[in-house]
């Protein structure tokens, strides 16, 4: 399938497809989640009471049947924090206990803790609330009408948009949305805190940013970040949905820990952690756009309007993102963009795998897409077209020049192999002898930027321990959610030492190991944390070369550290015994390890700059069938093409792949989020909330890597893998439209919203139809 | 009541060990024991309602068909910890040999690179590990049907459809025990090892006489062995709660987090166990599990495979019964409306009393049933299959395995040469109770079958209920497609050259 790195024979280590470090436990039931962990003794089981309103004031809480219920022990409310009642990662809005306004159904009001997880969610239902009701914002729409903002709307401009609208021979408008996702992480938010000495607290929690946990749970309560330690060996799943969310359960479970004295597990059921926790944010789209004859777009002014929930949470970068990643591949020599952090009753919206940069394309795919129709041009002509240059037109309406873009080569390979010009002619033939039965096919590229947009961010540390045996205990600053971190550095650090991988042992993400962590997101996993514990390894190693060359008197050139042997001069050793022999002889051997990116600098306001350290590229190719009488649709082949630099793992890689592109398909086609007129989520479960099964996926789904090494200085000229290809899955989408688009063979734009569900198909179908009809 | 009862405690074998249970509460959850009293924690908690699968077990019994263990993936969740007695739990912890080594399902799962977060793995292992049991070297449909009851929101699943291809390839362990072997003989059917048959031997050692009768902390729980004994403490106990497979009552407890002190268990009366084709009808006992009982409607009526193949999941269908379904009555179930369509009735018995009702006068409003307390439902009947009968099950839902239909619809009709001699319409997910569609029924009954009749009817169709909005369909949709399904059954069975109806059966010309 994917074809041998070039440089594999090279790179016996960095390159291989190595299982994934916690494979073999992951299979046997032997890998322990934080609610596997051994209880400690006398630990009391917690439950969340959460507001059964959307928007209101809260005159009275009755918390006596609560206190009642046998096994309950304790009670806290916001009034028992000791510390700051918040959990807002950038703006303090975020309260960690409502207290006098409640602003979302779901959202926490108090907690209990019992001697039993049943007794403690059994209370926690019991609570009798006195509430003034207050309007409810509850969508987009309400809240652009309100202009109910969690942070100012932002505008970049570039050009003259007003003027090449006005001057294009061909112009559309329209609008289109895209609908939120849930993470549907498979282990569910979970903290069990325990007290320790000094009043101090130890967090055992599933988060993809233990440092925040730190913080948080010092802030509420009261304490300095040395007194809290909070430690994540793997978390079952997270997708951005553990990089903030996670923070105020960590905190609940402390506060009971406190108040207490016993250690306190919170471990959420699905439907609670559904209700209460943020999602992807849902988008509402508004463009004008003005183009030639061939459909390169002149002039574009595009609104992006987000649901961002009751607080600002990580709004702002997201949505940022969401600005950064309205060109995708394209040149916009014209451009404005307005983007709108909508305000509303509903649960805080967050990260999730490309962190707005999926809301940010889907517009600017669409608008393309209208063109295409309109112009009656095959769509992938259209992206052509519009492609950013390479010397020129390569400036993004954020002013950064982008030195790498592969996109069009990397298009025209996956054009080829994937025989779309063909398929495309024969799904025509086809759809014209099938009434019923219609297929679609689209080819759609991918640039996702790499670094976080918060730049201080761009920072690793690592913490390297060789032992006298010869085995090492690598910690860093990032955390393990499955996407192979952890086995991916320490096949770094193997590599730098000349050692097989399994002399390496990554331990738990701690923030007593490694402090001041940035979170594991933005795709930066690799890059940074693996260039920070590289950065150990070779201190490390240049401590045993310059310690063999004294005691093998030869010159450090000639000492060679290979295949777990050490070879210096004449003689040979093993690493084990060079190890020994380096401690006997008392040289340091444990290292630590940094890296921070270069390059980069963005301004905030302005949002200008250069954000991205680099760019990776990749591009799909969907065909999918639906059926015009019910709506049903299927995925039947893809085909991808992604660049993920010289790969550090191609196995690892392919698997980010390949499941990022299923998760993206759920997003676009099958994952539903409902809610009634009064705020309360109807989709809170996977009895009701459809992520893609096996049954979804299809039947030929080939996986390509472009390639090329990244023309920057990654770790191993490798590129970040984790979100790009989510975004992959746009081509299903458009596949989608363009098999609805066949019912009138290509001359009516289908209005077709995400996600592509068979009702909101066969409501497209039908309006074409109706179309069609009235000529 | 009259029958003998034994106050024993729950005895049954965990990973081929016996354990004997005498203080958990009645409602306690298969999951509750193996995480917090057995100390097994690879068994994993994703949603406590039987949908994510990351708790499957495998729950094993003696075979009728051999003298070894029937394997069975089941949702520990859900499933109620009683109803495991005298039968046998495998966990994800009994898979490796004693010396360590991975079982043939873990190594093609590791191989193939299977897992990433690692937290479904375990349920994903053992419903692989029961296919494996089950069916050798099975089509890739088999494979996904065998996956549709576990979630993996990571993988994108295709390494783990290729472990499930690969885990054929390798040998057990030479220190594995037997049970753990594929275990076929050359002809490809499945052989019965020592420690196998010892195992069925040894449960059916644990078997309890008369009606076991379970008490715990405060809550009892009651599992007769006769009908007679049956009927007789739920006409006694009309508050008891009648349970089998507890795919619905086990999410009143750790959803609705009700406390159930009364349970009575229908899944060890013999005589609800069995399916009896007699000269008239197919007879199926209200404990017959969704898997047995479609077996034995496929074999009847083929058309209809497609629904039950996504009825739920396959440990769902292993749990759950069609008495359960039948008598929970959910307006949205599935194997009513098809039941509707075939003519059905159902079979209910209150003491001694026993009456007969068409399924459909079952129901009488949004979950308000005919049965009266004390009354349980004992049998499903369903006509032998008449000449000249055409059907069709059609499911429509947001996703395509394990989800609960917008719609849910069945056509059958009886021709004579071209006329619609009878025509029964069963649907589901359109009104409070599955129905039956009397008025598009008058529309094609006495007509020939063609395009226009069923233009007609499915106009009438999609009138002919007030189905409601809420996040599965909005009552529009519904309508709309339930005539379009009749459009789509005149497509595929009326004369004329049949265009192509199904997603499921379009090819793509992508290369392999």
């Amino acid at each position: 399938m994917n074809a041998p790195h070039p440089l594999a024979d090279l790179r016996a280590v960095v390159g291989a497809a190595v299982p994934h470090d916690s494979a073999a436990l992951h299979v046997s039931g032997e890998a322990r989640y934080t609610d596997d962990l051994d209880e400690p003794r006398g630990m009391l089981h917690v439950a969340v009471g959460v507001s059964p309103a959307a928007h209101g004031r809260l005159h009275a809480l009755d918390l006596r049947a609560v206190h009642a219920t046998p096994g309950v022990v304790a009670v806290v409310t916001a009034s028992d924090i000791p510390g700051v009642n918040d959990v807002g990662p950038i703006v303090h809005d975020d309260p960690i206990f409502a207290q006098d306004v409640l602003q979302f159904v779901g959202q926490p009001v108090f907690a209990v803790a019992a001697t039993s997880v049943r007794a403690a969610r059994q209370a926690a239902r019991l609570a009798r609330f006195d509430i003034e009701p207050l309007p409810a914002i509850l969508t987009i729409e309400e809240a652009l009408a309100a202009q109910s903002y969690v942070l100012p709307p932002v505008h970049v401009t570039r050009g003259d948009p007003a003027g090449a609208l006005s001057r294009a021979p061909h112009r559309l408008a329209g609008t289109v949305e895209a609908g939120g996702q849930d993470h549907f992480y498979l282990e569910g938010q979970i903290a069990l805190a325990t007290p320790r000495e000094h009043g101090g607290m130890h967090v055992f929690t599933s988060t993809q940013h233990p440092g925040e946990v730190q913080h948080m749970v010092a802030h509420a309560l009261g304490l300095a970040a040395h007194d809290v330690v909070v430690e994540c060996r793997r978390m079952g799943g997270g997708f951005g949905g553990k990089e903030t969310q996670m923070s105020l359960f960590a905190c609940v479970a402390a506060l009971v820990a406190r108040r207490t004295g016993r250690a306190a597990k919170l471990r959420l059921d699905r439907d609670d952690d559904m209700r209460s926790t943020g999602k992807r944010h849902a988008f509402a789209y508004r463009y004008e756009v003005g183009f030639d004859d061939a459909g390169r777009i002149l002039g574009l002014d595009l609104t992006l309007a987000s649901r961002c929930g009751f607080s600002a949470d990580l709004s702002g970068p997201v949505n940022d993102r969401a600005v950064f990643h309205a060109d995708n591949t394209y040149w916009l020599p014209n451009v404005a963009l307005h983007s709108f952090r909508c305000k509303t009753n509903t649960v805080s919206d967050t990260a999730f795998r490309g962190f707005g940069g999926p809301q940010g394309m889907f517009p600017i795919e669409h608008v393309i897409d209208e063109i295409a129709l309109a112009l009656r041009l095959d769509p992938l002509d259209v992206r052509y077209a519009n492609l950013y240059g390479t010397i020129e037109r390569n400036v993004t309406p954020y002013g950064m020049a982008i030195e790498d873009n592969i996109a069009d080569d990397l298009m025209r390979r996956l054009e080829a192999s994937s025989r779309y010009r063909e398929r495309r002619a024969a799904i025509a033939r086809w759809n014209g002898d099938s009434p019923v039965v219609k297929r679609g096919i689209a080819l759609t590229p991918v640039k996702f930027g790499i670094s976080f947009t918060a730049t201080h961010y761009n920072q690793a540390g690592a913490l390297l321990h060789l032992y006298s045996d010869g085995t090492l205990l690598l910690n860093h600053g990032g955390t393990e959610m499955g996407q192979g971190l952890f086995t991916k550095v320490a096949q770094v650090v193997a590599q730098e030492l000349g050692l097989p991988v399994a002399s390496v042992r990554v331990s738990a993400s701690d923030t007593s190991k490694v402090p001041n962590a940035s979170p594991t997101a933005a795709s930066s996993g690799s890059d940074l944390n693996g260039m920070a514990a590289r950065d150990a390894a070779r201190t490390l190693r240049a401590r045993l070369v310059a310690f063999a060359a004294r005691k093998f008197a030869c010159a450090e050139a000639d000492i060679a550290i290979e295949g777990g042997m050490v070879t210096a001069g004449t003689r040979t050793l093993p690493f084990a015994d060079l190890a020994r022999s380096a401690y006997m002889a008392r040289v340091p051997l444990s290292a630590t390890g940094f890296y921070a990116t270069p390059k980069i600098h963005y301004d905030p306001k302005t949002l200008t700059g250069r954000p991205f350290f680099y760019f990776a590229y990749g591009a799909a190719v969907s065909e999918v069938a639906i059926d015009t009488l019910t709506g049903e649709h299927r995925l039947l082949a893809v085909d991808i093409l992604h660049d993920v630099g010289a790969s550090l793992n191609p196995a690892i890689d392919t698997g980010q792949i390949e499941g990022g592109f299923i998760q993206g398909w759920g997003w676009l086609a099958l994952e539903e989020l409902w809610w009634n007129g009064k705020g309360e989520l109807g989709t809170h479960a996977p009895s009701t909330y459809k992520i893609p099964t096996a049954h979804d996926v299809p039947a030929h789904f080939r996986v390509d890597f472009y390639g090329a090494p990244n023309g920057e200085e990654t770790i191993h000229r490798s590129k970040a893998v984790g979100e790009p290809p989510f975004m992959l899955a746009l081509s299903g989408f458009h596949a989608l439209r363009d098999a609805v688009a066949s019912v009138a063979e290509r001359t009516l734009a289908p209005r077709l919203d995400a996600p592509a569900t068979d009702e909101r198909i066969l409501g497209a179908v039908d309006d074409l139809r109706a179309r069609l009809a009235d000529g | 009541m009259t029958q003998p009862a034994s106050a024993a405690p729950l005895r049954f074998l965990l990973n081929g060990h016996p354990v004997t249970v005498a203080h958990a509460p009645a409602q306690t959850t298969l999951l509750e024991y193996l995480r917090d009293t057995a100390q097994l924690t690879g068994t994993k908690e994703g949603c406590a309602e039987g949908d994510c699968g990351a708790c499957t077990v495998i729950l094993a019994e003696p075979s009728r068909a051999s003298d070894g263990l029937a394997w069975k993936p089941v949702n520990a969740c859900i499933r109620l910890l009683p109803s495991v007695s005298g039968k046998a739990v495998f966990t994800v912890e009994s898979l490796r040999a004693p010396d360590g080594a991975l079982h043939p399902v873990q190594q093609a799962l590791v191989q193939h690179h299977g897992s990433q977060c690692g937290f479904c793995t375990p349920g994903f292992a053992m419903s692989l590990f029961g296919l494996y049991k089950n069916a050798h070297r099975p089509a890739p449909a088999v494979v996904c049907d065998a996956l549709s009851g576990n979630l993996c929101r990571c993988t994108g699943y295709r390494p783990i459809a290729a472990a499930a291809q690969a885990m054929y390839d390798t040998p057990c362990a030479p220190g594995a025990p037997a049970w753990q072997a594929c275990g076929r003989t050359a002809d490809g059917s499945r052989a019965v090892s020592d420690d196998e048959a010892a195992m069925a031997t040894a449960l059916a050692a644990l078997a309890v006489e008369g009606t076991h009768d379970y008490r715990a902390a405060g809550g009892r729980w009651r599992a007769p062995r006769d009908l007679d004994a049956l009927a007789a403490i739920v006409e006694a106990h009309p508050e008891a709660r009648i349970v089998a497979g507890a795919t619905d009552v086990g999410l009143w407890i750790t959803k609705h987090l009700r406390d159930l002190p009364e349970l009575v268990y229908t899944g060890e009366v013999e005589e609800l166990l069995q399916v009896r084709s007699l000269p008239t009808h197919l007879s199926i006992g209200a404990a017959v599990s969704l898997a047995d009982a479609f077996a034995a409607l496929d074999a009847r009526w083929p058309e209809l495979s497609e629904g039950w193949q996504r009825f739920a999941s396959v440990p769902i269908r292993n749990s759950g019964t069609l008495g359960g379904n039948v008598a929970n009555g959910s307006p949205i179930g599935d194997s009513m409306p098809a039941l509707i369509a075939l003519q059905a009735s159902v079979v209910l018995r209150k003491g001694t009393r026993t009456r007969e009702l068409p399924l459909e006068a079952l129901y009488l409003a949004y979950r308000k049933s005919a049965l009266e307390p004390g009354e349980l439902v004992t049998h499903v009947h369903v006509p032998q299959r008449p000449a000249g009968l055409l059907v069709r099950a059609y499911k429509v839902s947001k996703r395509y395995d394990q989800d609960i239909s917008a719609v849910f619809a069945c056509f059958a009709l009886v021709l004579d040469g071209a006329r619609v001699v009878q025509a029964r319409i069963g649907c589901g997910g359109v009104a409070g109770t599955p129905v039956r569609a009397r008025a598009a029924e008058a529309a094609l009954e006495g007509k020939p079958w063609n395009a226009a009749t069923a233009e007609t009817a499915a106009a009438i169709l999609q009138g002919e209920f007030s189905p409601i909005d809420d996040m599965r369909a909005t009552a529009g949709y519904r309508r709309r497609v339930l005539g379009n399904l009749l459009r789509r059954f005149a497509l595929e069975t009326a004369h004329g050259a049949a265009p192509v109806t199904r997603i499921e059966h379009v090819a793509t010309e992508a290369s392999a």
